[in-house]
């Protein structure tokens, strides 16, 4: 997860890589993104937005869907319905397609009108993604009576300041920023920790006791164990 | 580390205002050890360690080279919770280093890190959860026997009782320094308390003890009330134990675990018991090594004696407990010899060794000794197979001094000199009259 904080321009954007589809990405669109300053990768499919998936994830999508509608909504699919989805996906549709939007408002964030505007391309990607570039927003995460600002690395529950160590901390900016989806813990090991790290998947378990611990008797189910899958921060999306 | 990490760990300096960051380790007979630095020497720490001249801590000492490097572990840092806000102040727990940044041999926490790695390699992570028994007494006077603060019994519920408080805000400090606790209660003995910890990695959970002597000790102290972990401070009534939780991992399942087996035990966990069992001796004086250690593992106090093993008694050296529910991950075995006065970096470094010893060698598991051992004479034991463990510190010695194990599992440097200064102490006590002898011989002779 990178969360870098440097003040506007796409400049803090320049550690994080965007999936862009169809592959290869039409010329106009490649220098659109180049000349905005983006970092990205063309994609022909889900499969292949795994595989190349940088360690940090996907910062965001731009997906083409005038010429090849099926995939181009595939792949959002598949961006959307992971463990971690990917946020900030921009879909690019052409007049006649427009209906294609309706019902399909949980795969996209934003969308823009092919042939494209280089320049309105270019204000849709800004806003798109200016909760990253002023911090204004992305930097607290709030769940509850719990808030974690991210900027300062400082947490705290009911306006009590938590005390974490930087594994707790990292474990529960995980969680508050998904909440209501279930992780296992293979899938927390490799997204918090890291593929290198060696302790084996017990260590998941010692720190969310830890961290039950200190939100406090009370609200230690704030995060809960999910039989023979794994956690669930809050609660779940299916409940009433 | 990460830089993240240690961004991590300086911010939270400037935003918690912490005034002392307080770099902890451990000497050679598992005393904690500790010099502040102030918030601005923080990175430079955390980028090059601090150094300090290591000749005054126990066991660091070296004819030439005296100067070590304290390398915080970010992972481990922690803003203190009873120091209030005008004075933050932090612990992290420290590796020590030569100046050259390698590893320094006299250092327990790294001469566990070794053991850990190389169990590791083997594909195994070790976790351990301490049952730590300790007594609260009014604060001692010299030369005079220790005061008991109540008269309770075991599971006593009396709310007025002081000592009961200062356990519940001992466990409430823990639980905010990362430390939860499974249970906690009054012990037999009058002012004796049990407070048992979750399972941790070895690592995490022998500086969870450090932090726990700590801690226990803090509150106790806050309160005009001392805490102690001497393994048998009152003559006639049951010592302080810490007994251990063991189990080894391999990823997510727990490699001791066999549904197969009528005790749910794999063949791993059977040999990494019968190494426990043969090595036994030779980790004792590591285990408990003090001189008044040996008062404890005396027959009558539910202290083992007796190197055997058994699903349910309590006189033997490895108990297997029974999960709750067909938990799996609780499958474990429990060395109930141990003390809470050892060193636990060195303690879990030796117990781990022979364990991992019986399972490279694939250790036959002796029978099981499920009848009560203390109401056995020494013949029906002998006739069982069943050894002693060490009777004094001098016995415990000497079977450590012959032992391959130890010696590698420690490395020369605190095998020398852990020998050297333990031979030492019982050299003291061997010179001492005690109230015992002129009770009994001063008039009779």
């Amino acid at each position: 997860m990178s969360q870098s904080s440097t003040n506007g321009g796409n400049r803090s954007m320049a550690d994080s890589l965007l999936a862009v589809f169809p592959s290869p990405a039409p010329i106009d669109l490649a220098r659109t993104l180049d000349l905005a300053g983006y970092r990205w990768k063309a994609v022909a499919s889900g499969a292949e937005a795994a595989k190349s998936e940088p360690t940090d994830g996907w910062a965001g999508a731009v997906v083409m869907c005038d010429d090849d509608p099926e995939s181009g909504w595939a792949l959002c699919r598949s961006l959307r319905k992971r463990d971690v989805p990917v946020q900030r996906v921009l879909v690019m549709v052409n007049g006649t397609q427009l209906a294609d939007l309706e019902m399909r408002d949980n795969l996209f964030d934003e969308f823009c009108l092919t042939p494209f505007h280089p320049r309105e391309l270019e204000a849709r990607l800004r806003h798109l993604f200016w909760t990253q570039l002023t911090g204004k927003h992305e930097m607290l995460v709030e769940y509850g009576g719990l808030v974690l600002n991210l900027e300062t690395y400082q947490s705290s529950f009911g306006g009590q300041a938590l005390d974490l160590t930087y594994m707790e901390y990292e474990l529960l900016k995980f969680l508050a920023q998904n909440p209501g989806k279930v992780f296992s813990r293979e899938i927390l090991l490799s997204r918090v920790w890291g593929y290198e790290y060696f302790g084996g998947a017990r260590t998941v378990d010692v720190h969310i006791r830890r961290l039950r611990a200190k939100l406090g008797e009370e609200h230690a189910n704030l995060i809960q164990t999910v039989r023979s899958v794994g956690y669930r921060f809050g609660q779940s999306k299916w409940s009433v | 580390m990460n830089e993240q990490q240690r961004d991590y760990v300086l911010r939270t300096v400037e935003e918690r205002g912490i005034r002392l960051v307080r770099l902890w380790f451990t000497d050679v007979l598992g005393n904690l050890k500790s010099f502040a630095i102030s918030p601005a020497e923080m990175e430079n720490a955390l980028n090059d360690g601090m150094s300090f001249d290591g000749s005054s801590i126990d066991g660091y000492s070296r004819v030439q080279e005296s100067d070590v490097l304290a390398i915080p572990d970010a992972n481990t840092f922690e803003v203190l919770p009873w120091v209030d806000a005008k004075g933050a102040e932090a612990r992290v727990f420290c590796d020590i280093a030569r100046l050259d940044g390698t590893p320094f041999d006299g250092d327990p926490r790294q001469v566990l890190r070794r053991n850990l790695e190389s169990a590791r390699k083997k594909g195994y992570s070790f976790y351990i959860a301490p049952d730590i028994e300790y007594f609260y007494f009014a604060p001692p006077v010299a030369g005079q026997q220790p005061v008991l603060l109540d008269e309770g019994g075991f599971f006593d519920l009396t709310s007025t009782d002081i000592a009961s408080s200062l356990r519940k805000e001992t466990i409430r400090t823990l639980e905010t320094m990362s430390i939860p606790v499974e249970y906690s209660f009054h012990e037999d003995a009058p002012s004796q308390h049990e407070i048992d910890l979750r399972h941790t990695d070895a690592l995490a959970m022998a500086d969870s003890v450090m932090t726990f002597r700590f801690v226990v000790k803090e509150i106790a102290a806050l309160h005009n009330v001392h805490a102690t972990f001497m393994p048998k401070p009152l003559e006639n009534i049951q010592g302080s134990g810490m007994h251990l939780h063991l189990s080894l991992f391999t990823g997510e399942d727990n490699a001791f675990h066999s549904a197969d087996d009528p005790y749910n035990l794999s063949p791993t966990a059977k040999h990494f018991m019968a190494g426990l069992l043969r090595h036994a001796a030779e980790i004792t004086a590591v285990t408990n090594q003090t001189v008044n250690s040996y008062k404890r593992l005396v027959p009558g106090f539910e202290a083992p004696v007796h190197i055997s093993w058994a699903r349910n008694n309590r006189s033997g050296l490895v108990r297997v407990p029974i999960p709750k529910r067909q938990n799996e991950s609780a499958t474990r075995l429990e060395y109930r010899s141990p003390d809470p006065a050892c060193n636990p970096y060195l303690a879990f470094s030796v117990i781990l060794a022979a364990g991992m010893r019986g399972i490279e060698e694939q250790y036959e598991l002796p029978t099981e000794a499920d009848a009560n051992l203390f109401e056995m004479d020494d013949e029906m034991l002998a006739k069982l197979g069943i050894a002693q463990l060490p009777q004094s510190l001098s016995e415990a010695l000497t079977v450590m001094e012959g032992s391959s194990l130890v010696a590698e599992a420690l490395g020369d440097h605190i095998f020398e000199w852990f020998l050297r200064n333990k031979r030492d102490e019982w050299r003291d006590y061997k010179t001492h009259i005690s109230q015992f002898e002129l009770g009994r011989y001063l008039r009779s002779t």
